[in-house]
């Protein structure tokens, strides 16, 4: 054990460089924390469609009164349970099923957009494509062979993945991702679509730090009165040392 | 007499308050010709100060339980008043702490404040730096996020490379076979009470000690060979207070516009400070891809990954790492230059302090790197350089063309 635990310490040390897969294009998430519109959206979007397998233990429904909504408004339209406005996102999965019918259990999603880049999450999103061989007959070219299906099908519709073929500089040929095509049209339109997940990526931007837009107005305050302080304090430094030649 | 002087003349002859204040304020000389660099020692003294109340806040809402720890912090950026504000003051004091500290040790290179008759104020001063990344690392692993387990995991490993005793070492530091509930409460307890407690009564030795000899100056020479004949002051010295309590205020004003700014508009500061795999909660079976410690270890983290294994044995890079840290104990007996400060240096000594600097930035970058082979060759080169600046100080100070000190400070 011991020695494993220290082979594990220095074998890990020149695999990472490996370990990172192939670098994917990632598209600009569309983040605006001010915009409570899209907040909101964001909102319903992530408990009607995320909120039953991924939990949002450390958020409170309460919370959304950030987003403009009254606590009643957000009993009547976000809260599906019996649960009470000042309770946190939980969910009824239980983990261990999670990871029996998925291959891993779906993580909490409160802070996901502080360990997972947003531009990742909005990629990810929209990168789901058929394919019959895997169980849930999903997959994600940005996560290789992802456990998750794609919960959003009935939005965006079905699309597949075109594959072509390339010589990498050693001359082997290897399948990379080429395009989608949209086999079968889902309920909103590629730009509605695209709209939508900017939506849900912005909610789990303000979901895992809900305080940040009071932080930097906060911050701008701060800074001003600082400034001041700082040319006051300047000049008094300089009046008493006057006499220091 | 007032009721004031009273009071304070009541107080006096039961307790040294005035002979104290006049001591090490009001009648204590500092050299007139403090610059910019000497900001820094009062600067990590105020982040002392707010990691000790910052921390005070963060204990009353955290708790100290694999189970419950990661979620108690996401539980102070949310639901407590202000928590997302005082664990921010925590985690950007903690890297702010290491860049004064590195700044105001640069200092001491650059002007020779090691030197005789400061060997003893530099020498505490090693032994805070010390307890700081003892402090810093124990701290780490408190939100229990993956980062916390796996570095934690990485630099305990580290005891367990030691020879015979190594492997039961590490379980005995960490309670159990892996980092767990066991290990997260004793560092807890070592975070919050041991480690502070020994930090403050180390400043308090490294400041007595800076008061008995007298503070170094950007100049290099002693203000107390040239007093006053009837007064006995130093002719280049000014009372502490009010001239530089001013002054630090200053500094300490424009330090809080910098810490504001990473607070308020990049607390994460691009993941230097706070690691998104760090919102990640700790799982101990499954391995980051890339684990490297925080900014401020990476130097010695380099160092440590530079030396090449014997036997598959990693202890020659765990003793490098070691020795890194403890050359800097031998320093004042190192330089045998006849002059203390940058300025009257020669160009041997300039050469190597600036190519040691560009060293340990060099490799606390290469630190954060995953490894490739063109890193490792960087990575030994920046070691050996690191080193040499250290064993060969005796030989290149010696040597050196330097130029004549002046006889008062020269502003």
């Amino acid at each position: 054990m011991k020695s494993k635990l220290i082979l594990l310490l220095f074998a890990l040390l020149p695999a990472t460089g490996l370990a990172s897969g192939p670098a994917v294009h990632l598209d600009r998430a569309p983040v605006n924390v001010n915009d409570r519109v899209s907040l909101q959206k964001g909102a319903r979007l992530f408990v009607n469609y995320c909120l039953n397998c991924h939990s949002a233990n450390y958020m409170r429904y309460s919370r959304l009164t950030d987003l403009g909504l009254t606590e009643q408004q957000i009993a009547d339209n976000l809260l599906f349970t019996q649960e009470k406005v000042g309770q946190p996102m939980t969910i009824a999965l239980r983990p261990a099923d999670g990871k029996a019918w998925f291959g891993a259990t779906p993580p909490d999603l409160t802070v996901i957009a502080r360990s997972r880049d947003p531009d990742w999450l909005y990629t990810y999103l929209r990168s789901f494509y058929r394919d019959p061989s895997r169980p849930t007959g999903w997959n994600n070219t940005v996560f290789p062979n992802v456990g998750m299906p794609h919960v959003l099908w009935e939005l965006q519709g079905e699309q597949v993945a075109h594959f072509k073929t390339v010589k990498d500089h050693e001359g082997k040929e290897k399948q990379v991702f080429d395009h989608f095509e949209l086999v079968k049209p889902g309920k909103l339109t590629r730009a509605e679509y695209d709209a939508a997940v900017g939506d849900l990526v912005n909610y789990l931007v303000y979901m895992g730090e809900p305080a940040q837009a009071q932080r930097k107005q906060l911050g701008i305050i701060v800074i001003f009165f600082l400034l001041g302080l700082a040319v006051l304090t300047y000049y008094l430094k300089k009046e008493y040392w006057k006499d220091v030649h | 007499m007032s009721k004031m002087q009273q009071l304070l003349a009541w107080v006096d002859e039961r307790f040294p308050l005035t002979a104290t204040w006049k001591a090490h304020l009001s009648e204590y000389y500092a050299p007139k010709n403090f610059n910019f660099w000497y900001f820094f020692g009062s600067l990590a003294l105020l982040v002392l100060v707010i990691q000790i109340v910052t921390g005070i806040f963060l204990t009353m809402n955290y708790k100290p339980d694999a189970g419950l720890a990661f979620a108690a912090v996401e539980y102070i950026m949310r639901d407590v008043d202000w928590g997302w504000l005082i664990r921010y003051m925590h985690s950007t004091g903690a890297s702010m702490f290491f860049v004064v500290v590195y700044l105001h040790m640069f200092r001491g290179l650059l002007y020779g404040s090691y030197r005789k008759p400061r060997e003893l104020i530099w020498i505490f001063g090693v032994l805070i730096y010390l307890a700081l990344m003892a402090e810093a690392f124990l701290g780490y692993l408190l939100p229990w996020g993956q980062m916390s387990f796996w570095g934690a995991q990485v630099i305990v490993n580290l005891f367990a490379a030691i020879p015979v005793i190594g492997p039961d070492l590490a379980v005995w530091i960490r309670g159990d076979y892996v980092i767990s509930d066991a290990t997260l409460n004793r560092f807890f307890a070592f975070h919050v009470i041991a480690l502070p407690l020994v930090l403050i009564a180390l400043v308090f030795v490294h400041l007595v000690a800076l008061h008995e000899v007298g503070s170094n100056n950007p100049d290099g020479i002693e203000i107390k060979k040239k007093k006053d004949p009837n007064t006995g002051i130093p002719l280049d010295g000014i009372p502490f207070h009010p001239y530089y309590t001013v002054k630090d205020i200053f500094g300490v004003v424009v330090f809080l516009i910098v810490f504001s700014a990473i607070i308020f508009f990049a607390p994460e500061m691009g993941g230097y400070f706070l690691e998104a795999n760090n919102f990640i909660p700790a799982d101990p079976l499954k391995t980051p891809e890339h684990i490297a410690p925080l900014w401020y270890f990476t130097a010695f983290y380099s160092i440590l990954r530079a030396v090449p294994p014997i036997l598959g044995s990693q202890f020659p890079g765990v003793v490098a790492m070691g020795a890194a840290i403890v050359l800097l104990f031998f320093l004042p007996w190192l330089d045998k230059s006849p002059v203390k400060s940058i300025r009257y240096r020669g160009v041997l000594y300039k050469t190597a302090l600036t190519l040691f600097a560009i060293s340990f930035i060099g490799l606390s970058y290469l630190g954060m790197q995953p490894v490739t082979p063109v890193y490792t060759v960087l990575a030994r080169i920046f070691s050996v350089i690191y080193f040499l600046f250290f064993l060969l100080m005796p030989w290149y100070t010696r040597i050196d063309k330097t130029k004549p000190e002046p006889e008062r400070v020269t502003g």
